[in-house]
């Protein structure tokens, strides 16, 4: 089956003051119908980034998409015209973002705002419009639907609120919906039965699913396939439980020994040690190389191509390189 | 912002602070209400309430005082001008040209003003950039010399008042609009507007437009009042609505050399002034606390 979106050597370059800074460099990847690649990495490492060149909304003008392409269901996103694109979000490519208290209009009811985009895709109006309205809220499981129509954001919670924008996000219902750490602001309770909703709805629809998260044990739960990004570049993918047991970067390494756990008799948290790396001034090898345990001179001067460890699993680090 | 108008209405509005705070935005303001809906009630009814005249001039009842005055009669309650014209009709048909400039104006004004600020706000950089540099110009540009220049040029009247005023008011607005869009354009709601498929036009006039509703209203009150000044100001100067039209302005200006013996042919249309603009403001002042805390410094 081929891939709803195929992702390949997407470069998204932001001008500033300081310089250009490769936010997104050489990212690859696909999703299948019914797959959910998990997309994990430090603040700034181009997570967020990546799903917005996906959908072409990336912060104008600083922000440009200067490379690769974008191909869903085989058609390139990147040569498409804004009036195309316009078509196309909401319609094909579905996002929910992380804030729930600032995600929906505060002056419009809920009814009014689910409504929009059922409108906009399907035409519906009067009764069978509302109808499918107070069914998409009875997909998200709000109870009582059609009086929460009438309510406004101010009267629900956070999850409600989520569980709205994720009502919209599906309305289409969309070939891949992105979800950008929908769960971050939400109680554990309420995040632990949104993932089961999500995946409810990816189930239902048969929808690929992009899930941008720094929570590692999220992705445990929900993923198929994890991605993890550093300074702008995917250093290491592969099948989640492949992934976990057998880390092969060291990054994905540190990330995955930073978790705190339970019962472990620890006194001090494990941290990856040293800074984020300045995107502006990256060093001429390997982004990583800097706070890498096990660097070694190549790093320092040659950026590390991608080498298969395992099937399915691919790392972009010289340690796995068979001189 | 409206200077002088202003000190005075903030001023009051202290006072109330200190009696009553808690429950000052729930008191609704009954008295500017009234003050209002009678000027308002009066003004559109004028052609149907059995005055005088307005225009009736008659050379022997010149200057007879208001009723309460020695020599004053219930034939004229409020007396008469220097070419005996019954002051009360004229008060009354004075509130229409009035009300009539002021709302018309600010409607104006506020229309041209908001759009000006949601496409600024919404577009950023150069469209942003531009228009903002367009409205630092107009802001630097004063009223009253529009208006004269208008006067002189094509002739004073009520389209041209109208004209210079919202020529020029239009940038407060444009201002504190584009303030608010760029605050708005942060907010997920308008990214995940745009990610559902909508467009400029769509999220401007959907989501952008309707969240800045409240303050248009807070900004429109509190300038009805001062363009009412403003319209006075240019009919005292001449420069406004032409006579025999009357206008509050400029009967002030007509009675002033007869402020000594006749204080009510400049006093009352001034003391009309006086209680429509404060009424107006007043309820903005209320309108601001109740719906825009924010707006403070308006």
């Amino acid at each position: 089956m081929p891939p709803v979106v195929e992702v390949r050597d997407l470069q998204t370059h932001l001008v500033t003051r300081w310089g250009t800074v490769k936010a997104v460099d050489g990212v690859s990847f696909s999703v299948s119908a019914g797959e959910t690649l998990g997309l994990v990495g430090e603040s700034g490492s181009g997570k967020s980034m990546t799903c917005l060149s996906i959908v072409r909304l990336v912060p104008r003008p600083a922000a440009r998409i200067v490379g690769g392409s974008v191909l869903l269901d085989g058609e390139d996103l990147l040569t498409k015209t804004e009036q195309e694109m316009q078509r196309l979000r909401g319609r094909k490519v579905g996002m929910i973002l992380q804030d729930p208290m600032s995600s929906l209009n505060p002056v419009f009811s809920i009814g009014r705002q689910v409504r929009e985009p059922v409108a906009m895709y399907h035409g519906l109006r009067g009764r069978a419009l509302q109808e499918r309205a107070a069914e998409l809220l009875a997909a998200v499981r709000i109870p009582s639907p059609a009086e929460r129509l009438r309510a406004f954001p101010h009267q629900l919670s956070g999850g409600m609120r989520q569980r709205v924008v994720g009502a919209m996000a599906i309305a289409a219902p969309p070939r891949l919906l992105i979800a950008d750490e929908p769960t971050t602001s939400l109680d554990l309770t309420i995040q632990a039965q949104y993932l089961q909703l999500l995946e409810e709805l990816q189930r239902k629809h048969g929808l690929a699913m992009i899930f941008i998260t720094h929570n590692l044990g999220i992705v445990s739960k929900i993923c198929d396939r994890v991605a993890v990004m550093y300074a702008g570049r995917i250093v290491e993918t592969g099948p989640v439980r492949q992934l976990f047991t057998s880390p092969a970067h060291p990054y994905t390494r540190a990330l995955l020994e930073s978790i705190p756990r339970l019962g472990a008799r620890l006194n001090r948290l494990t941290a990856i040690e040293g800074q984020p790396p300045d995107l502006a001034r990256l060093p001429a090898g390997c982004a990583f190389a800097p706070r890498c345990p096990h660097v070694m001179e190549r790093c320092r001067v040659e950026a590390p191509p991608e080498f298969a460890v395992a099937p399915g699993q691919v790392s972009r680090c010289w340690l796995h390189a068979t001189a | 912002m409206p200077g002088d108008t202003e000190a005075g209405a903030l001023a009051l509005s202290e006072v109330a602070i200190s009696t009553g705070p808690a429950y000052r935005s729930r008191n609704i303001p009954y008295v500017s209400l009234g003050i209002i809906t009678v000027f308002v009630l009066l003004a559109l009814l004028a052609p149907l309430l059995s005055l005088a005249d307005p225009h009736d001039q008659s050379l022997r009842n010149r200057f007879k005082p208001p009723v309460w005055e020695e020599g004053g009669s219930w034939k004229h309650a409020l007396g008469t001008d220097r070419l005996g014209r019954d002051m009360l009709s004229r008060i009354v048909w004075g509130a229409r040209v009035s009300l009539a400039a002021g709302v018309v104006t600010v409607l104006v004004a506020s229309a041209f003003g908001a759009a000006v600020g949601l496409v600024a706000g919404y577009y950023g950089g150069r469209v942003d950039a531009a228009l903002m540099r367009m409205t630092d110009a107009t802001m630097s540009f004063p009223v009253i010399l529009l208006a004269l220049i208008l006067a002189v040029t094509v002739g004073p009247s009520f389209t041209n008042v109208v004209v210079a005023i919202a020529v020029i008011l239009w940038a407060r607005y444009a201002r504190v609009i584009r303030g608010q869009v760029l605050t708005l354009m942060h907010l997920d709601f308008i990214a995940q507007a745009r990610l559902a498929g909508a467009g400029a036009w769509r999220i401007i006039t959907r989501h952008l437009f309707p969240n800045t509703l409240n303050t248009l209203v807070v900004l429109v009150t509190l300038q009805i009042g001062y363009v009412i000044i403003v319209e006075a100001s240019l009919s005292f100067l001449g420069a406004g609505i032409p006579p025999p039209t009357p206008a509050w302005g400029s009967m002030i200006a007509e009675g002033r050399e007869f402020v000594t013996s006749a204080w009510w042919v400049s006093m009352l249309p001034g003391l009309a002034i006086l209680l429509v603009v404060l009424a107006f403001n007043l309820l903005g002042d209320w309108l601001r606390d109740t719906f825009d805390p924010k707006l403070r410094q308006l």
